[in-house]
């Protein structure tokens, strides 16, 4: 699936080492809990990162954040030039350029696989539907979806229908996208299908900030990892670097918790 | 049964009938528009108007519609108001009806989740874009078990009509009753009649509800 997806897909200019995203001292609480504690990043085009951290520390608000689905309270996130902010009139265009997947993929329920992609570029961008359905099919062939184009998205597995979501993301042509656990409610023979996906986007050059509890993958993926503890980031590494030695006593308990000692009788010591 | 009784007075039932389906008709029209409104002032929470909404929501659903149409019919000439009964069903029946389709439309809004519309947002549309393509369809498909109910639900109550004088089918029935003591015939064509307006409603509704059955749910 990986071969395919590597030709060009419109909306991506490979260049590196500019800086597409940049938050400054983000801060980010619900009501009393504080969530994002002054975080600063800047990621540059081109770059994979990924986020990890532990349930409930704040990955999923980071990227809502980002997306100005929640305000912020501190602080600056821009993309490019732009300033991201829920209130901002040309909210809706910044948006535009960020795709956003979600882990219960989010795909509409009244539509077809082939509604669903295009109702964003016709409504939104006022593109031509030939176009645009043109680009639909060339993509969901590429993630092995082309026969499903009719279909509801009741009639997908989890798998499919997460690559649906991507799909319909890309089809905006956005210069980001943000993945938040997009295999965390998948199956787990289903993970694969998805994941194949997005390290094909990887290969690809575009920018992408990733959530996921999957080590291997994000070690596959990755150019760098964040991990947030407590509203700060306190691990932003190569993957080799974070997994191998990481620097702070909680990254290492974190990592600690996707690993198993074998027990087996055999492998005790002292038997 | 007499055949000849039966004869000689359906086209008082066919007129009554009519009554009844006009007045039903633009009583459900009225309830649809006012449910759409409150509904919206409800889901948007709009300040003051949200409050009242839901003060006419309660004393709507909770009292009878012989009760209401009593005070329209009554209550307005009292303080001024000329109205005929005709008018008074009409917006009886809207008042009682727009209470049950606000909620069968609220609840529906209500039921599509808000990462939906995140999702519509994360796309780059607008609230109109969000509303018209995702949130909307959804909760239309949603509401329509409801409101088919409401509209059969509305339909029947008409039937209270004759106590404010209107020459609906439940007043020509007693009417005759009370003149010829005719009562096998005159109900005989009561239910008839009744049948032959809500069937169709019913069957309709039946279908519309067949075809948006899939469209909220399973995502
Ligand atoms: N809308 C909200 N209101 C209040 N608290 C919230 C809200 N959304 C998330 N939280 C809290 O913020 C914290 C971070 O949540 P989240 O970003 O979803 O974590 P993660 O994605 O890392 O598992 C959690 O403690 C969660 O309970
Ligand atoms: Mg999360």
């Amino acid at each position: 699936m990986a071969g395919p997806l590597l030709q060009d897909v419109p909306g991506q200019d490979i260049a590196c080492g500019q800086a597409l995203l940049t938050m400054e001292h983000v801060t980010k609480r619900f009501e009393e809990s504080l969530i994002l504690d002054d975080i600063s990043l800047t990621i540059q085009k081109g770059e994979v990162i990924v986020l990890v951290g532990s349930s409930g520390c704040g990955k999923s608000t980071m990227l809502r954040c980002i997306n100005a689905l929640e305000p912020i309270q501190g602080g600056i996130i821009r993309l490019g030039e732009e300033q991201i902010d829920p209130k901002s009139r040309g909210l809706t265009s910044i948006r535009q350029k960020i795709g956003m997947v979600f882990q219960s993929y989010e795909l509409f329920p009244h539509m077809t696989v082939l509604d669903n992609i295009l109702l964003a570029p016709m409504k939104v961008q006022k593109r031509k539907k030939a176009d645009i359905t043109e680009e639909a099919v060339i993509l969901l062939e590429r993630v092995g979806l082309k026969e499903k184009a009719g279909c509801f998205p009741r009639q997908l597995s989890g798998g499919q229908k997460q690559r649906v979501a991507i799909v319909r993301a890309l089809c905006m042509h956005p210069e980001l996208m943000l993945f938040d656990e997009v295999t965390a409610a998948l199956d787990p023979e289903m993970v694969r299908e998805v994941l194949d996906v997005i390290l094909a986007l990887a290969a690809q050059g575009r920018t992408m900030l990733i959530v996921t509890h999957e080590m291997q993958f994000a070690r596959a993926v990755a150019d760098r990892v964040l991990f947030l503890d407590k509203g700060k980031i306190i691990e932003n590494a190569p993957p080799e670097e974070f997994f191998e030695n990481p620097k702070t006593e909680r990254a290492k308990q974190f990592l600690n918790t996707f690993s198993f000692e074998t027990v087996k009788g055999k492998d005790k010591q002292g038997k | 049964m007499s055949l000849e009784f039966i004869t000689k007075y359906l086209p008082l039932y066919e007129k009554a009938a009519w009554l009844t389906v006009r007045i039903g008709f633009a009583g459900v029209v009225l309830s649809i528009v006012i449910g759409l409104l409150c509904a919206a002032i409800q889901y948007y929470r709009i300040p003051v108007l949200s409050g009242l909404t839901a003060v006419y929501i309660e004393l709507s659903r909770n009292t009878p519609l012989l009760v209401q149409l009593f005070f329209l019919y009554y209550g307005l000439p009292k303080i001024g108001v000329r109205t005929d009964a005709q008018v008074c069903g009409m917006a009886g029946l809207a008042f009682l009806g727009g209470s049950y389709m606000a909620e069968a439309f609220r609840s529906g809004l209500e039921a599509v989740e808000k990462i939906q519309m995140e999702s519509a947002q994360s796309l780059g549309m607008n609230r109109y874009q969000t509303m018209r393509y995702v949130i909307l369809p959804q909760a239309f498909s949603i509401s329509v078990p409801a409101f088919v109910a409401n509209v059969i639900f509305l339909l029947k109550e008409t039937s209270v009509f004759s106590a404010i004088s209107l020459m609906d089918l439940m007043f020509t029935a007693k009417d005759l009753i009370g003149l010829y003591y005719k009562m096998t015939e005159s109900l005989f064509l009561l239910v008839v009649f009744y049948l032959i307006i809500l069937l169709p409603v019913s069957i309709l509704g039946a279908a519309l509800e067949r075809r948006v059955r899939y469209a909220g749910f399973g995502a």
